[in-house]
């Protein structure tokens, strides 16, 4: 039966594992995303699921192990953090290549240095360009429906794709709250069973996974993995409607928040954007007509569909919880760039919030709402909550 | 994405479409593929010396040591063989012995060779 219960991200996201039942779990623990292999690890001892868990020595044998599996023509899942996913940073662009399938809860963490456990972006953004699919959720809620959807969205024919699905660390991995559990036949049933095109243990169809491949076709096959991202904006509504007909909840590409009539908006992604969406309230119980817009999707970047929910508004700020030292944030330079293919020139503040776990409390927000609307937009990052 | 096929039989692609998705490649196997290309080093087998103790053939690390239908030694194929020489050092009876590879090319290398 369908229930609700007090739980935590990581949790929520383990229990989706369970109802998933997954042929292979191959997993290391990381702070903070170490309750997922934990509690999965307490499923197999308990019988819960026949998935074969691979307790491997680092999370590069782990994410190998994977795309091996995935490969196989298993149905595969896993999580990491922080140093761990950058440690995986050699297998990314291989499962992306092969095309093999596997929902991978990221709970976002820190890059060290200086060593920190807590959340920032850093991790998944340094992953962006590896042919991956990154959903970032706001609640643990967002969690557990992401991870049941993605693996429908990962195998989906025109997509075959590894996704991760990135909750903030502690904020959301440990933070508890009511989630709503689906029946477990049901996520059954919307899951089904995984029918591998191509794979590797069926012996009368022998195939090479992993050939080499010199300049006369690497560039071909870098273009597919193009398209099947494409492919990717095309279907996740048809899987999403699918996932709101089981449990009433759909899930956008982005979250659009009274953006309709918005003046002032501000763009977020994740745990942050339940504090700017607060203020957003607020502001409008002034008069004044402010939106948040979260990116749920960041790759594919739903560009079009960006400009679209921004390109009216008379001036905008971009929350990035990551850096690109030296260069533009990710989020704020696929905003700037979806409004330029679009014709918007819309004022853009780029600023950088919660680096290291540093909170990000409502006042920042209507600071920053206040800017925006007396047109203060400057040219260069802005830090929010620094020492300065 | 082209559907299963042989790979030999695909012929070469025209369009990024008509590439096999993630460079797979279909009905491969390395059993077709001549690893013996790349070797430098030839293992000769002496028959006279061979006591079919099958070290060799237990260690080696392709299948390139030849049995009869009694499970006895009866040469070597070099097909596979990489010319790593485990089989000569292995040998308690110096029955193998690694040759340049340059010794069976050329003029006059069939009077030398096997």
């Amino acid at each position: 039966m369908p229930r609700r219960e007090i739980t935590s991200g990581n949790w929520a996201f383990a229990e989706a594992m369970r109802q998933i039942n997954p042929d292979v779990v191959a997993a290391y623990p990381i702070t903070p995303s170490t309750d997922i292999p934990m509690k999965f690890a307490d499923f197999v001892a308990n019988g819960k699921v026949d998935t074969n868990f691979v307790t491997v020595e680092s999370e590069h044998s782990a994410i190998t192990a994977c795309v091996t599996a995935s490969a196989a023509g298993a149905r595969v899942m896993t999580a990491s953090s922080a140093n761990g996913v950058a440690l995986m940073h050699e297998i990314f662009p291989i499962a992306g290549c092969f095309r093999t399938p596997i929902v991978f809860g990221l709970v976002n963490r820190c890059l060290g240095a200086p060593i920190n456990i807590h959340c920032d972006h850093s991790d998944s953004m340094a992953e962006r360009d590896a042919g991956w699919v990154h959903l970032y959720c706001e609640d643990a809620q967002e969690a557990y429906d992401t991870a049941i959807l993605s693996v429908r969205l990962a195998e989906h024919k025109d997509v075959l794709s590894p996704v991760f699905v990135c909750q903030d660390g502690f904020i959301t991995s440990h933070g508890f709250e009511p989630v709503n559990l689906l029946d477990d036949t049901a996520v059954k049933a919307f899951v089904g069973e995984r029918k591998a095109d191509f794979p590797l243990l069926d012996i009368d169809n022998p195939v090479t996974y992993g050939s080499f491949v010199m300049s006369e076709y690497y560039f071909e096959i870098k273009r597919q993995q193009v398209e099947a991202m494409k492919n990717v904006l095309k279907v996740y509504d048809g899987v999403a409607k699918e996932y709101e007909a089981l449990s009433g909840r759909f899930y956008p590409k982005l979250d659009a928040y009274r953006t309709e009539d918005a003046e002032f908006i501000v763009v977020v992604m994740s745990s942050a954007s339940g504090v700017v969406k607060d203020v957003v309230d607020e502001l409008r119980d002034q008069g004044i007509r402010a939106g948040c817009l979260r990116v749920r999707m960041f790759r594919p970047f739903p560009a079009e569909e960006v400009a679209a929910a921004l390109g009216g508004a008379k001036a905008i700020a971009v929350l990035d919880r990551a850096l690109s030292i030296g260069g533009t944030a990710p989020l704020a330079a696929e905003v700037k760039s979806a409004l330029y293919d679009a014709g918007k020139s819309v004022p853009v503040q780029s600023c950088v919030y919660g680096l290291g776990g540093r909170d990000f409390f409502p006042q920042y927000a209507r600071d920053l709402f206040c800017d925006l609307a007396a047109g203060r937009v400057l040219r260069e990052e802005r830090y929010l909550g620094l020492l300065e | 994405m082209k559907q299963r096929g042989n790979s030999a039989e695909m012929g070469k692609p025209k369009k990024w479409q008509d590439v096999p998705m993630g460079g797979i490649a279909f009905g491969s196997s390395a059993e077709a593929v001549e690893t013996g290309q790349w070797r430098s080093m030839r293992p000769v087998w002496d028959g006279q010396k061979c006591i079919s103790c099958l070290l060799c053939w237990n260690q080696c690390p392709d299948r390139s040591i030849l049995t009869d239908e009694n499970g006895k030694v009866s040469g070597i194929d070099t097909f596979y063989c990489k010319g790593c020489g485990i089989c000569a050092h292995l040998c308690p009876k110096k029955a193998i012995e690694m040759r340049p590879e340059s010794e069976f090319t050329g003029p006059g290398a069939c009077a030398k060779g096997e």
